[in-house]
């Protein structure tokens, strides 16, 4: 399919992962604080707006932990809407893990925040973010990371670690 | 033959899934379809399925389908995908 035409040639960096959409070490004493965070990072990049994050959060509400998609990670995300402003991507890592409720992947020590401002344009998008992550090692090393410089790389650089 | 991925909202999490069990189908060698739906729409979506990929979470929402529902636990893991279709489809 179109997925597999470009894996695993040569990995295109992931857009939109400016260093201000990553937070390190934050401080969450339960899942919507970690959803969140990773809201607040998806808007000081400019993302998205506020409204965006309350949305995120109204997913999990509604369907239960199933956002947390590998041992470890959560994948914030809601559907396209007018509170975002453009295709975005986030990463959070957390002080201390925090469970979502998930059966076999909590808890949680990483957030990948994303924001697609349309449904049918965000597959080649996705497709890279699971370039990233089919890597096992990726989430432990984002988990451990201690700049954000480092979490860049990881995303930009993901032949380094394959 | 086709497979249908669900979440909640039919974006994101349920495109992830569709990438990588394309790649397991690929690595299987298996001609299939995949297709991705939310909660509302897999009624629809897996009438012809024979296959409905999706977390733990959300098999209850499914109902009654004759497909397979198989849980996905870690969907970057192409190979717990590979093991879990080659048993449902049984090549």
């Amino acid at each position: 399919m179109e997925f597999d035409s470009t894996y695993p040639k040569v990995i295109m960096p992931l857009p939109h992962l400016p260093l201000n959409a990553i937070t390190i070490g934050a401080l969450a004493d339960d899942w919507p604080a970690a959803i969140t965070a990773a809201g607040d990072a998806l808007v000081r990049s400019g993302a998205t707006t506020s409204a965006y994050t309350d949305r995120m959060i109204e997913v999990i509400r509604e369907f239960g932990a199933y956002i947390v998609i590998a041992p470890g990670l959560a994948l914030a995300h809601a559907r396209p809407g007018a509170d975002v402003l453009t295709d975005g991507l986030c990463v959070v890592t957390l002080a201390e893990p925090v469970a979502f409720g998930h059966p076999h992947n909590d808890p949680v020590s990483v957030i990948v925040g994303l924001a697609v401002s349309g449904a049918d344009d965000h597959l080649q998008f996705v497709a890279e973010l699971a370039n990233v992550f089919n890597d096992p090692a990726v989430i432990p090393a984002l988990a451990g990371a201690t700049t954000a410089e480092f979490v860049q790389g990881v995303f930009g650089q993901t032949e380094a670690l394959a | 033959m086709k497979i249908v991925v669900m979440c909640g909202i039919g974006l994101g999490t349920s495109a992830i899934l569709k990438v990588n069990a394309e790649r397991a189908l690929e690595r299987l060698d298996i001609d299939a379809s995949v297709q991705a739906t939310d909660v509302a729409g897999v009624r629809a979506a897996a009438a012809d399925a024979q296959v409905i990929l999706t977390s733990s979470e959300l098999v209850e929402a499914i109902g009654k389908t004759n497909a397979d529902v198989i849980v996905i636990n870690n969907y970057f893991d192409v190979d717990e995908l590979v093991a879990k279709l080659e048993i449902a489809l049984g090549s």
